[in-house]
């Protein structure tokens, strides 16, 4: 009898992952070779590592396939619909903060609210005949937050990297990304909303509200919760 | 599956009333170009339509609605004056798992073209719904956005914050935001002022399509604005009394006329209502007890700018309007490059009527 408990299976995001496990008395750990993405668990019995992307984790959750997961809360709410009936979110790990915001060339002098960004993208919209476009990656996230702020005439252009280089490549007029420091934004001539914040994400320990269990698996998340404390 | 059986069999009983009335039938393609829909609903449309993607034609999207492509092709081809029915699946997006909407079903409607009689056409649009749908004792509710329309457009302020208004008029919080904006509710954070100034300069470099000048023709905008006096609390509570219209039709003329005693703007308007009222009774519709809400549809029914309706299953809040409709002149305007038709539809959904019982009792 095990339950699965999937984490990110590259880069920093791992290694802190397996850190704060580690400092709770659950050594995570990769097998084989440092190509394989196999994992071991040792200081607590029936519990199986599942290496995985990050951006993966949420649909495992929400196909029960695996019975804990680590991502961040970002990914969760843009990729799962109605996530609080899908995941429940036990921890928040205190590592992989950053922030989703919306980002506007720093030369708008006249832009600095969501108030500001709709009428400048009203007037764009006359101006250039056509919506106004916002670059992301987190396309659910950004759409809600600005019906419910009533941006309206603007698009949004999808971009899955270097998202901040789109404004300056004149294929986007504003960014909605992820950033922790802002130093990616500055360096590229952009500035964020003063009311610009649609999400502030870190590292999250979340259970599936869907993963099937025998009363044993539940004993088995029971137990490994009150060892990690959460 | 009886249920689609059935409900077919409803929709094609519609189609055929409608079809009696002299209507041309239309069909349109299940996949609509995604362009078209975007730039009139705006991006909050893919959180509702399905969309798609063709490697030669780019997005497309599952037919969300007839409207639209039936006043395309009547742009398009269509002689005047004009009667259009149809019947087919419509397919919506739902993120709310706990409504269990469905993602398809069938539509049945009808749609007139007509320059002549306004009046008459929403009527006749309205009766011939309500005589269908009569078997199940649904509870209708009126509405007329054309009024809150004339309301702002008569506001004694700035073309451009008329602009902003109407810009809005389908979202009541941004649009009650701006109103307390314009009518000096908020005082001018110190930035804003600073920028209408002069006192604000850029440093950064000019990146992006959005030009140098398109900025500094913002900021003379609201250098315009800020020199343009505060709407008054008389007239802003006029537009908010107007909003808040909510009787039966004859009571709700009645508080309109009166209302328009001081808000000019909105006489003509009333009037239509009038006799649209008065055409409603000669089509024996009991106009006494039918209810009327100045910003009915107001947040749902995003295109509709005159008379609008529903028809409601009473003790079924569950359940969405068996049949919802309205003027939509304005949109004929933006699809016909440069024409426009006075235009007025209603959709029927037989899966709903099928649900209530059916419509052959």
């Amino acid at each position: 009898m095990t339950i699965k408990l999937g984490v990110p299976s590259k880069g920093r995001l791992m290694e802190k992952t397996f850190d704060w496990f580690g400092a709770r008395g659950v050594t995570l750990s990769r097998t084989g070779s440092d190509r394989e993405y196999a994992g071991a668990v040792d200081g607590i019995d029936g519990v199986e590592l599942v290496l995985l992307s990050a951006g993966e984790i949420p649909r495992e959750l929400e196909a029960g396939r695996i019975h804990l997961g680590v991502t961040g809360t970002d990914l969760v709410q843009e990729k799962l619909a109605g996530w609080e009936q899908k995941v429940e979110p036990l921890a928040e790990l205190g590592f992989g903060h950053a922030d989703l915001i919306i980002a506007v060339p720093a030369c708008w002098i006249d832009v600095d609210t969501l108030d500001d960004l709709d009428a400048a993208a009203a007037a764009f919209r006359r101006v250039h005949g056509f919506r106004l476009r916002i670059a992301t990656k987190y396309h659910r996230l950004v759409r809600t937050f600005l019906r419910d702020a009533g941006v309206a005439d603007y698009q949004l252009v999808d971009s899955q990297g270097a998202t901040e280089g789109t404004v300056k490549n004149e294929s986007a007029e504003a960014v909605a990304d992820i950033t922790s420091t802002g130093d990616t934004l500055r360096a590229n001539h952009l500035k964020i909303l003063g009311d610009g914040l649609v999400l502030k994400s870190q590292a999250t320990l979340f259970r599936s509200r869907n993963a099937a269990a025998s009363d044993a698996e539940r004993d088995i998340v029971r137990q490994l919760c009150q060892k990690l404390d959460v | 599956m009886p249920e689609l059986r059935r409900t077919k069999e409803e929709a094609q009983g519609l189609l055929d009333r409608f079809l009696a009335t002299g209507a041309s039938q239309v069909d349109t393609g299940v996949l609509q170009p995604a362009g078209t829909l975007l730039d009139l609903y705006g991006e909050d449309i893919r959180a509702r339509a399905f969309v798609t993607h063709d490697p030669l034609r780019g997005e497309l999207m599952l037919r969300p609605d007839f409207t639209v492509p039936v006043v395309q092709r009547h742009m398009a081809e269509g002689a005047e004056p004009a009667r259009y029915t149809y019947m087919g699946e419509v397919f919506r997006m739902q993120e709310d798992e706990a409504l269990n909407r469905p993602t398809e079903y069938i539509q049945v409607g009808y749609e007139i073209f007509d320059r002549e009689n306004p009046a008459e056409a929403d009527a006749e649009v309205y009766a011939l719904i309500r005589e269908a749908l009569a078997p199940l004792h649904l509870h209708a509710a009126t509405g007329d956005i054309g009024i809150l329309i004339a309301a702002v457009q008569g506001l004694a302020t700035s073309e451009r914050r008329k602009a902003a208004l109407m810009r809005h008029l389908w979202r009541p919080r941004r649009f009650r935001a701006l109103l307390e904006r314009f009518s000096g509710k908020r005082q001018m954070p110190d930035t804003r002022r600073a920028l209408l100034d002069g006192k604000v300069t850029c440093t950064a470099p000019q990146i992006g399509l959005r030009s140098a000048a398109e900025v500094a023709d913002r900021i003379d905008a609201l250098r315009e604005d800020a020199a343009t006096p505060p709407i008054s609390r008389e007239q802003l509570d006029l537009v908010e009394a107007v909003a808040q219209v909510k009787e039966t039709c004859p009571f709700a003329l009645e508080r309109l006329r009166d209302l328009a005693v001081d808000l000019p703007a909105i006489a003509d308007a009333v009037d239509r209502l009038a006799a649209r009222i008065d055409a409603l009774a000669a089509r024996g519709v009991d106009v006494e007890q039918l209810d009327f809400e100045a910003t009915y549809g107001r947040t749902s029914m995003e295109y509709y700018d005159g008379f609008v309706f529903g028809f409601y299953a009473s003790g079924r809040p569950d359940l969405p309007p068996v049949a919802t409709g309205g003027r939509y002149d304005a949109l004929t305007r933006q699809l016909g490059a440069g024409r426009e038709i006075p235009a007025v539809g209603g959709v029927i959904r037989p899966g709903l009527a099928v649900e209530l019982g059916g419509l052959s009792a």
